[in-house]
């Protein structure tokens, strides 16, 4: 008995990880063919039947991708868009949940109430009248138009505001104390203990800006102002037959920056916002 | 008792920045489509006029606007139930006792970086009525020809099943998040006490998770709603017929390609409504566990 009982265990660890294994080529495999396609020259991704060779034109096929809708000027404008914007959205959103926890004003249940309109209020719901707005300020095919209207966030404040009230009441006392004044406060305290935090909104927000598509599409106009994910529609729409290896590169390069900040991220992105706004 | 720092002014400033984005980002621009969803002909054109709920009648009363409602509605039920039992059951997975799980981890959370755009790309490739792999392996497997440019329905499961691989990587990181937090202790006595394993986990762990499962339904909603105009716009353009319009590209189409500014107000106004909705839901139902950690 004791043998087939080690024996079952054996073979049910097996099974696990062969099922954990075949889960994750299904997550990965249209990944996967993509990185093929990608490699092959135009004749290649009409192969049929299709097979999992690559190719040896991955050269060729990512400096086109690269080249015929300039991607390198749209992912630098991407870049520009989802890192200002993260990094004004981070602050604003501290500046405010450092005054709702730390101060006590007459505004302050209304102004973090506030700050849930950005979750009621996405683009689609006021896709029109922003666009106006826009054209009123004559900020239309620019940086501005691309990055003001999501400066405010209600994640990041919300995340601020729990992990400020967790702060131990003896820190703000002794702070007051000594007569430390509440800015210092915010910069030689609570910023250090809040990276965690600003490491996971970074993210968040990063992976968010990066992958915006319909309002980028509808409030730029020249092609040295549109974004990367609007490349990826061009290179959809150029020719007359879908160039696949070449809009698989493409895809790929796009997809590139938001996966290394990702990586890089993942483990604050779990701990400082995953456990704290999922629980 | 709470201390707080003495200013009186510094607060208002604090939050002043916020607050005026988002009135004049946010809030005065959904007043104007509020405003301009009661106008017709104003918003692009030279004469406006008032026409009450008029919009609102035609949107109610036509039959392309209740298809893509009804449309929207079954894409985002099987685009969240869908995702949400495979991640669940990846994130069991991950969650046993298991080595490289960093790893494995990993593997399976990067469609987290992913944006709508490129998940639609990567399944109208794999679908390809031409040259795509899973047309090919349809037609010597089972027979089937497919070609999502002409048959409709196709190319609904394909723009469902892309919006539910894109959210894979989001509901595994929260549901393993979540499983994390059974406690230890409980699952092992009722090991003890003899359950199976299938017992643990539906009368322990979903109970125990349940706020997040919640969580998730509310947000993988809100994302097939409001997120994945990208990547129908560019697996499908809504087609073949209207068979893949889901609202946020019709608003678009409305707004941008038909310059009926009164009509896409009136739907932006709706898409409000939904969102209060389901905002009312998460807060009513999941209060207490969606915000009670941290």
């Amino acid at each position: 008995m004791g043998v087939s009982r080690a024996k079952w265990q054996l073979f049910k660890r097996f099974a696990l990880y062969v099922t954990i294994v075949v889960a994750i080529i299904i997550v990965c495999f249209p990944l996967i063919y993509a990185l093929v396609m990608s490699t092959r020259d135009l004749q290649g991704t009409f192969r049929y039947p299709p097979d999992l060779m690559p190719g040896n034109s991955i050269l060729s096929t990512y400096s086109q991708a690269w080249n015929t809708v300039n991607l390198g000027r749209l992912m630098l404008n991407s870049g520009i868009v989802a890192v200002t914007t993260s990094i004004v959205k981070i602050t604003l959103a501290m500046l405010a949940a450092f005054a709702i926890v730390f101060f006590d004003f007459k505004w302050k249940n209304i102004a973090f109430g506030a700050t849930f309109l950005t979750q009621l209020l996405p683009v689609p719901v006021k896709i029109v009248p922003t666009f106006e707005l826009m054209k009123t300020f004559g900020w239309v095919d620019s940086y501005y138009a691309l990055t003001f209207p999501y400066f405010a966030t209600a994640t990041g404040t919300f995340l601020f505001r729990q992990f400020f009230m967790s702060v131990p009441e003896d820190l703000v006392d002794a702070a007051r104390v000594d007569g430390c004044r509440p800015m210092k406060f915010l910069k030689d305290i609570l910023i250090p203990l809040s990276w965690n935090n600003i490491g996971a909104l970074f993210l968040v927000e990063f992976v968010y800006m990066w992958n915006r598509y319909l309002w980028p599409l509808v409030v730029t106009e020249s092609e040295s102002m549109r974004v990367s994910q609007i490349g990826i529609k061009m290179l959809m729409t150029t020719g007359s037959i879908n160039k696949w290896n070449i809009i698989m590169a493409g895809a790929i390069i796009v997809l590139l920056p938001p996966l290394v900040v990702l990586l890089f991220l993942q483990k604050t992105f779990i701990e400082g916002f995953v456990m704290r706004t999922g629980k | 008792m709470k201390s707080y720092f003495p200013e009186k002014i510094l607060p208002y400033l604090l939050v002043a920045p916020s607050i005026i984005i988002i009135i004049v980002f946010l809030v005065y621009p959904f007043g104007q489509a509020i405003w301009g969803s009661l106008l017709r002909g104003g918003v692009w054109g030279a004469t406006t006029r008032f026409v009450g709920i008029r919009n609102y009648v035609e949107l109610f009363t036509s039959p392309d606007y209740l298809w893509t409602l009804g449309r929207t509605f079954v894409f985002a039920t099987f685009a969240t139930l869908g995702g949400m039992a495979f991640s669940l059951g990846l994130a069991v997975l991950l969650n046993q006792k298991i080595k490289g799980r960093i790893f494995f981890r990993t593997a399976v959370i990067w469609p987290y970086a992913l944006s709508p755009v490129i998940a639609g790309v990567l399944w109208a490739l794999l679908f390809d009525p031409s040259s795509g792999l899973f047309t090919y392996l349809a037609n010597v497997l089972f027979g089937m020809e497919l070609n999502w440019r002409t048959n409709g329905t196709l190319a609904f499961v394909i723009i469902t099943v892309a919006a539910a691989w894109k959210n894979i990587g989001y509901n595994v990181v929260f549901f393993l998040a979540g499983l994390q937090n059974v406690p230890q202790q409980v699952l092992e006595s009722a090991e003890v006490d003899g359950a199976s394993s299938f017992q643990r986990f539906w009368r322990i762990s979903i109970p125990l998770i349940s706020p997040t499962i919640f969580f998730l339904l509310i947000m993988n909603y809100l994302y097939a709603f409001f997120r994945t105009f990208g990547l129908v716009d560019v697996a499908t353009q809504g087609g073949p017929g209207k068979s893949t319009e889901i609202l946020t590209y019709k608003l678009y189409q409305d707004a941008f390609v038909f310059f009926d500014g009164g009509s896409a107000n009136a739907q932006s106004v709706l898409l409000f409504v939904f969102i209060v909705g389901f905002t009312y839901l998460q807060f009513r139902y999941a209060q207490r566990g969606v915000f009670y950690g941290g």
